[in-house]
């Protein structure tokens, strides 16, 4: 039997296991939401198509599997470019279906027409224009598979009009064979041995692990590699979660906001171990003086990150929980009664010694709510366990460092692109993948205005994601940077004038609360955390409190500004 | 820096052109010359690209064309030994009084006159970097009214003898 373009898509999404997508309908995509109530697959309609890619992104990230993304050609597609660009820097596996005008009228400058294929080529993994309707199905499978393996990313499919309502015989391929495409997954037995001898020989080595190692969903084998063999563990913004943030080798995010402990370990370790981390300037500083003294092994599935921005001694091409699994093996095998703990005991305590000489801290007053006073409230009220989603700037940098992540996929930030407005929509894409679970924004009132239209989704849907404000009324992490750097000439971060953020939850049918006094912070954050609808906790903190420490743009990690 | 030729296998699909150029473009890294057919293998198209950069940069523009899904191959001949070749199409000033000079250059360096005109001459010339430079310098002085180029296709030479 033959079926239309827009069946044989929804077959594809069946086939693949997608339960939901997110999405915003209009002409172009017209025949596919006129079958979408006759497939399993479910459809959430946000209000802005960023909305929509966010919430297909934070889905991906919250359970590991492929986000899907519905919208229609010209505007519905360019207004996707933000959220696709953020999951390309954050190697997130994205699918985003976007609808052409009929094949006749490309490129025609036809109504809501726009060639989305060339916009996206810099910011997908790869994409797709389906010119016949004989190659949709397996064009579909494609970018399932694509969007997954190596290293993961956004692939976009787009679909003329007409390809939809065309009718063909549905038939979805088992495999996928791409002669050009074979990502390496397996490391290279040689290389192997090499770290695990570099291991044995190392009296200060330094695990410095990134998103890489939650993608791989290698979380175990790291946790395993840290603690067996002793080793102090740094993280990236993306790697939180992968490693035990409660560990006592844990030292916490190193580079730009890194801990004391963290950089000055990078500093002074004899062997670096990067796993699933791509040396990203907020990470490495001034380039030329990171980790001065190691021998830095580099293992990544993805090649071009491999001595990209720092030169390498011994690369490892390889999916991270493959790596990691095989050094625990060879680890295991060849030196089965090595004493690791003895091996590197003075190094680790010199290296919880810097933690306890420079903890993260803050000057907590009891006249006005610190901001991350209230992240380490949210911590202890949730025992950490919740998904955090963040926005971006000082908010993000204070849930990154004050709340500790025990498990991966729990931290939901937007850290290559940095892009504004991604938590809240990302929190409700983790909210419908989880709806038993407590999924918080924790926000700024800058960052929170740009995808604020979502509150509307969150209500319909039921996804009672709560967002907490940290409002300074500033566009806090510029404002700190022309404070530091620019002579404190505050152009155009004040944002004083805001909307009634209590008024605003209430009038889209959700609920308010607002904190100016620090003694209510904890009651009202417990109360707000059981309201059964989605939430906004506007919490008026410290306005001009800074993130530290900081290491200033370029300069070594050592150089850091402490509180 | 250094000029380095990339031969460069892709899948002939819609804008895979584009995806090398622009990935050139994005990540800026230089193209000298770029040139595409199509191969003897259905399906399969030909980039000789010509770059220009420090080991490190090579390095990474060799690592980030493979890693575009449409990309089969790619080599850099810049470490083998290769023949390469460029055609050029050259329109010089010829008057009378200049013809037979100029004639005699084009035997020199055994290229081919394809166009003449009362005082024009088209002229084509195929060889490497070296020998395509040594004509245009020498033809300069005449006056080059236009000029075409393929820009360099090159292949790994069979046998690879160490000099």
């Amino acid at each position: 039997m033959k079926l239309t373009g827009a069946q044989i898509l929804l077959k594809c999404l069946e086939m693949e296991g997608v339960d939901v997508m997110f999405g915003f309908p209009g002409g172009a995509v017209i025949d596919i939401f006129d079958e979408i109530p006759k497939s399993s697959v479910e459809h959430i309609l946000v209000r802005h198509e960023q909305g929509a890619i966010h919430a297909a992104d934070g889905y991906a990230r919250a359970t590991g599997h492929v986000g899907v993304c519905l919208v229609t050609s010209g505007p519905g597609a360019t207004n996707t470019v933000t959220g696709i660009a953020t999951a390309y820097a954050d190697s997130i596996p994205v699918v985003i279906f976007t609808g052409q005008v009929p094949r006749a009228l490309i490129g025609n400058d036809a109504f809501q027409e726009v060639d989305i294929v060339g916009i996206t080529r810099p910011c997908t993994k790869h994409n797709y224009l389906v010119q016949d309707i004989e190659d949709l199905a397996s064009t579909v499978k494609q970018a399932f598979y694509l969007a997954r393996s190596g290293r993961p990313g956004p692939v976009l499919v787009d679909l003329p009009k007409d390809i939809q309502q065309q009718l063909a015989e549905f038939h979805y391929p088992e495999d996928v064979s791409m002669r050009s495409y074979k990502p390496t997954k397996k490391p290279h037995v040689g290389q192997i041995r090499k770290v695990v001898k570099l291991l044995k020989n190392a009296k200060r080595p330094l695990i410095y692990s990134g998103g890489g190692v939650i993608t791989s969903g290698g979380h175990d084998e790291l946790t395993w590699l840290g603690q067996t063999l002793n080793i102090p563990v740094t993280s990236t913004l993306m790697g939180l979660g992968a490693f035990p943030g409660d560990d006592d080798l844990f030292l916490g995010m190193l580079g730009m906001h890194g801990t004391y402990a963290a950089n000055m370990a990078v500093n002074n370790c004899d062997l670096l171990l990067a796993v699933g981390a791509r040396f990203d300037d907020r990470v490495t500083g001034k380039v030329d003086t990171f980790a001065p003294n190691a021998t830095i092994v580099h293992v990544d599935v993805d090649p071009t990150s491999i001595q990209k921005n720092v030169s390498v001694h011994v690369p490892l091409v390889a999916d991270c929980k493959s790596a990691l699994a095989a050094l625990q093996k060879e680890t295991e095998v060849s030196l089965g009664d090595f004493d690791w703990k003895a091996s590197y005991g003075d190094w680790v305590s010199k290296v919880q010694g810097w933690a306890a000489e420079h903890p993260l801290t803050y000057n907590d007053d009891e006249t006005s709510i610190k901001p991350q006073y209230v992240v380490e409230k949210i911590y202890e009220i949730t025992e950490g366990d919740a998904i955090i989603a963040t926005e971006v700037g000082q908010n993000q940098m204070w849930a990154a460092q004050f709340y500790k992540y025990k498990k991966p996929n729990t931290l939901l930030t937007s850290g290559g692109l940095g892009t504004m407005g991604y938590g809240f929509p990302a929190a409700l894409g983790a909210q419908r993948a989880f709806p038993d679970k407590l999924v918080i924004d924790v926000a700024g009132d800058g960052s929170i205005q740009m995808c604020i239209q979502e509150m509307m989704t969150a209500v319909c849907n039921k996804l009672p994601v709560k967002i907490i404000i940290l409002n300074n009324g500033y566009l806090g992490m510029v404002r700190q940077w022309q404070e530091l750097f620019y002579e404190k000439n505050y152009c155009s971060t004040c944002m004083d004038a805001q909307p009634d953020f209590v008024k605003l939850a209430e009038a889209y049918g959700a609920a308010g609360f607002r904190v100016t006094e620090k003694k209510d912070v904890e009651s009202t954050l417990r109360e707000a955390f059981k309201v059964d609808k989605p939430v906004i906790v506007d919490i008026r903190v410290e306005r001009e409190e800074n993130v530290y420490p900081m290491v200033p743009a370029g300069a070594s990690l050592t150089e850091m500004l402490l509180v | 820096m250094s000029k380095h030729t990339l031969s460069v296998m892709v899948e002939n699909e819609p804008g895979v052109l584009s995806r090398v150029a622009g990935l050139f473009s994005g990540r800026g890294f230089n193209i000298y010359s770029l040139n595409v057919a199509p191969t003897l293998e259905k399906g399969v198209s030909l980039m000789t690209i010509v770059a220009e950069g420090d080991e490190a940069i090579v390095e990474q523009i060799v690592k980030q064309l493979r890693k575009l899904i449409p990309t089969v191959k790619v080599k850099d001949l810049t470490q083998l030994s290769s023949v390469d070749r460029e055609m050029v199409l050259l329109k010089v000033n010829a008057e009378d009084s200049k013809r037979a000079e100029i004639l005699r250059i084009v035997d020199i360096f055994r290229c081919k006159v394809v166009d003449v005109s009362v005082d024009e001459l088209i002229i084509e010339v195929t060889g490497d970097q070296g020998k395509i430079g040594a004509l245009i310098n020498l033809l300069t002085r005449f006056g080059i009214k236009e000029i075409a180029r393929t820009g360099n296709v090159a292949m790994k030479r069979s046998m690879q003898i160490d000099l």
